[in-house]
């Protein structure tokens, strides 16, 4: 046989040894959303298996050799009744339960660890909180909610696993989160799915997914000996914001530290939420939000900065907060190589809020 | 003496304000870009044989399956039954002379080839790789391909597809013979009713979108462009708010033309009337508000999730409706199995499928997985190719005979019925397990696991591409060496087959008169061989 076709052979031979009809379930989510998923395959073919089955037995019985002569019905109210209803009760049961998985996928736990994803033509970049960066590849360790910040620098692109079921589109100028808990180590596909340009199927890198003690030792060999919130005070010196942000009570902009996840009064009155967006907003677009008291005088930094050098900043003016920091340690830090030493590696370096609290 | 012999010489078709005569200009003019469509279908399916983009280079294949989704979808799926067959037969279903604005009609067909030129000269200046959905700000920042000839092309044809819907809408309302009431009207022109009010209302949104993406693109107004304060999923909001109707827009004329099919060769009144009629008209009311079930991985609010993906539910129901009634139409009728009760046949499987599979991305939870995969290219490959594209060549062969005067072999054409099932299949079923697995659509490479299944398909799209290359020739070979059709071959009850074939330019000698309902055989019967009005 292999003399016939060896090329169709080999195809053969590979696709039967490996068939599958669904990627594996790697994720806490992947079984949940599959259940979901041949719920509605069954229920798909139970219908579409009436239809077939009731076509060709009217077509057997009914054709006009058989039955010459057609007896007119106009229509029968409880048979309409009943195949608006049926349809429908399932159809609701699937929306019932489909956004509940949603609602899942896109809430992610407070005690999730964070890394952010830069999309951009033609890469995903990985921002680890302890400074490892990445490039087409993200690696997890399993048994840990891991909370993935996405933005992108340029075009629309979309941040999916399927081993996971999980897929978050990367939008120009937005955050958008997704989470998962990774169960099974292994080696899984990164894709972009999102059309986005010339190598858009080139934008495509590896999820290696880690045992917890793994994960340590590649955090460790990784580590480009800053952590993200260093990057951040680094660039937050260099580009001079302590120049206003600082703790002198005549300075000209308001004081960072525990600013992150507060409420901010706007000199519209409005009151918002000091997230990660809102950072971002005032580090591009200063003018659009001004802080209650404050002139609007800081200059846009839009063009200056990268979305990587956005985040290191977002990560900075976080870590400033004592309530994150303590959370971070609880979550990511006891991950990291030398977590026996008390508080973040940010600690490790002069003390972040004596620039601002000078 | 008919309408194709009365006057001849190419200004006799390029002035006429005849509506057969346009509609044969239309058809005409689609066929030669559904070939096009098909040919670049070829590109890509001979491309993804190899997990390697060897054929040609991403940039080639970026471009070849964009301009695959342009022509398929502007230049052929949206006026394919509604500008052919609509255009010809619904003023002879209600018993009229012709549409109520012939001119506009003319014009209408002016504005598609207008469009159809700037597509051509899009491709032979190197074509567009924004993908038909021009995702912004791709389209407007990133790429220096051809966007503005591709959005001028389809600004224009925009208004071919507008005015074809407001002279329906008008048509209908107004020019409708004595006795022709609204539940009287075959289903054919229900469908096309509901069509044309999605044209008139959703085409204009596209008009606007295209202006502000040449507006972004030219002179940087910022309305998309995040770096200026826009907002790029505005934009997604106006693409979806035509693109999502505009499925309906192309699919609802093709479930007008199974009405007709599946009532004719069951000899019988089609099952629950009214359900059939207002469906049509719930699917296109409900299709206006399910446009963001195309962004709910784009970070919309949950609560908006909660209201789109509800709304799809909801129109996902009157499909299922139309299903079963077309189903029980069948029931104690007396079925015959002529080529196009055939492709009505693949067309009621294939859309359930394709209907089905429609709830699996309406449902959020799944969508999440399988947005955005083959899983989706798939879906509406099978409402779109599988559903209107199988209806479109149903009703090409069921008003054949009425349109030239002769019928198409039949053997022939019921191979090429079934063959175009079984290609159709082959290449596209794979396709769901393919998006399950996680390929991402608009790939020119993909990982070497997905290779057999991609085999398949190309496979599969080989004997599709014979399927439809046969009608081409058998229907033209029927021109001449048809047999003559006469008047009413099918003994169908719908008032253009009680006049001569092909119909006088007037369509009617007198002015018919509909004395009973639709779809009614026992009428028919009583009438013997008597016609309403035929002169030779």
């Amino acid at each position: 046989m292999n003399d016939i076709s060896p090329v169709l052979w080999q195809f053969l031979v590979k696709w039967l040894t490996n068939f599958a009809l669904y990627p594996p379930e790697a994720s806490k989510i992947a079984p949940q959303m599959d259940a979901l998923y041949f719920f509605m395959v069954l229920v798909s073919l139970i219908g579409l298996t009436i239809v077939v089955l009731l076509v060709l037995a009217f077509s057997v019985l009914y054709r006009k050799d058989r039955h010459p002569h057609a007896v007119q019905i106009e229509g029968s109210t409880l048979l309409e009744a009943t195949w608006t209803i049926i349809p429908l009760g399932l159809f609701l049961i699937m929306f019932v339960w489909g956004a509940l998985i949603y609602f899942r996928v896109y809430t992610p736990p407070a005690n999730a660890m964070n890394i952010y994803i830069v999309g951009k033509q033609w890469m995903w970049k990985a921002e680890h909180p302890g400074g490892q960066h990445e490039i087409n590849a993200l690696h997890i360790p399993t048994g840990q909610p891991v909370q993935l910040t996405i933005i992108s620098q340029d075009v629309f692109h979309s941040f999916s696993i399927p081993a996971f079921r999980v897929k978050r589109e990367a939008i120009p100028g937005r955050y958008t989160t997704v989470w998962f808990e990774p169960t099974t180590p292994g080696t899984y596909h990164l894709f972009c799915t999102q059309y986005c340009g010339t190598d858009h199927s080139q934008m495509v890198g590896e999820i290696v997914v880690l045992s917890p003690d793994d994960f340590k030792k590649w955090l460790a060999s990784s580590t480009s000996g800053n952590s993200l919130a260093q990057d951040g005070e680094r660039l937050f010196a260099s580009l001079q914001c302590t120049t206003c942000h600082n703790a002198n009570p005549a300075s000209r902009g308001p004081v960072l530290a525990g600013i992150y996840g507060s409420k901010v009064t706007l000199s519209t009155g409005e009151v918002v939420t000091a997230d990660d967006a809102f950072i971002r907003e005032s580090i591009l677009f200063p003018s659009q939000q001004i802080s209650q008291g404050y002139a609007p005088i800081m200059p846009t930094f839009q063009g200056q900065i990268s979305e990587e050098g956005v985040i290191a900043l977002v990560e900075y003016i976080k870590s400033l907060d004592s309530y994150n920091r303590v959370r971070q340690t609880t979550n990511t830090t006891e991950l990291l190589p030398g977590s026996e030493r008390p508080g973040p590696p940010v600690q490790t370096q002069p003390a972040p809020q004596g620039k601002v609290n000078q | 003496m008919n309408f194709l012999s009365r006057e001849n010489g190419l200004l006799s078709w390029l002035l006429t304000g005849d509506h057969k005569r346009i509609a044969i200009l239309y058809l005409i003019s689609i066929t030669f870009f559904f070939f096009i469509g098909g040919a670049l279908a070829g590109l890509i399916r001979l491309e993804l044989l190899t997990p390697q983009s060897d054929l040609m280079a991403s940039d080639t294949y970026n471009k070849v399956f964009t301009m695959h989704g342009i022509v398929m979808i502007f230049l052929f799926l949206v006026p394919s039954v509604p500008a052919t067959l609509g255009n010809f037969f619904i003023p002879m279903m209600i018993g009229a002379k012709d549409l109520a604005l012939p001119k506009i009609n003319l014009l209408s067909w002016y504005l598609y080839v207008v469009g159809g030129i700037l597509v051509i000269y899009t491709m032979v200046a190197g074509g567009v790789d924004t993908g038909w959905t021009f995702t912004t700000p791709l389209s407007t920042h990133y790429v220096n391909t051809n966007v503005m000839s591709t959005g001028m092309a389809i600004f224009i044809a925009g208004f071919s597809s507008i005015f074809t819907g407001l002279n329906f809408i008008v048509t209908i309302h107004k020019m409708r013979c004595p006795g022709m009431t609204w539940f009287r009207l075959p289903l054919f022109v229900w469908a096309n009713y509901a069509a044309s009010i999605l044209m008139v209302l959703g085409t204009p949104v596209l008009a606007i979108t295209i202006v502000l993406v040449a507006l972004e693109r030219k002179v940087g107004i910022g309305v998309f462009d995040p770096t200026k304060g826009g907002d790029p999923l505005l934009f997604q909001h106006l693409f979806w708010f035509y693109s999502h109707p505009a499925v309906y827009i192309m699919i609802l004329p093709g479930m007008g033309v199974i009405s007709e099919t599946i009532s004719t060769f069951s000899r019988k009144r089609v099952f629950g009337y009214t359900a059939v009629a207002f469906s049509s008209v719930a699917i296109a009311v409900f299709g206006f508000f399910v446009w963001a079930h195309h962004m709910f991985i784009m970070g919309i609010s949950n609560y908006s999730m909660l209201v789109f993906s509800l709304l799809t539910m909801l129109v996902a129901v009157p499909s299922a409706i139309k299903i079963f009634n077309w189903t029980f139409t069948l029931y104690k009728g007396s079925i015959t199995f002529e080529t196009p009760m055939l492709y009505s046949f693949g067309f009621m499987g294939l859309f359930t499928i394709g209907g089905l599979t429609g709830v699996f991305l309406g449902t959020s939870g799944t969508d999440i997985h399988l947005t955005e995969t083959y899983f989706i290219v798939a879906h509406f490959h099978f409402v779109m190719v599988g559903g209107m594209l199988m209806a479109f060549l149903a009703g090409i062969h069921f008003w054949w005979p009425k349109m030239t005067g002769r019928m198409y072999p039949e053997k022939i054409s019921q191979l090429a019925a079934v063959v175009t099932f079984i290609g159709f299949n082959l290449t596209f079923f794979p396709q769901f397990i393919l998006g399950t697995l996680g390929m991402p659509r608009r790939y020119a490479a993909y990982p070497p696991e997905f290779q057999i299944l991609n085999v398949f398909s190309t496979a599969g799209a080989t004997i599709l591409g014979v399927g439809y290359l046969l009608p081409v020739i058998y229907l033209v070979w029927s021109l001449k060496y048809g047999e003559i059709a006469g008047n009413n071959p099918w003994q169908a009850t719908g008032l253009e087959w009680q006049t001569q074939s092909p119909p006088l330019t007037e369509n009617f000698v007198i002015t018919p008169i509909m004395d009973h309902e639709a779809y009614d055989y026992d009428w028919l019967e009583n009438q013997g061989v008597k016609e309403v009005a035929s002169v030779g």
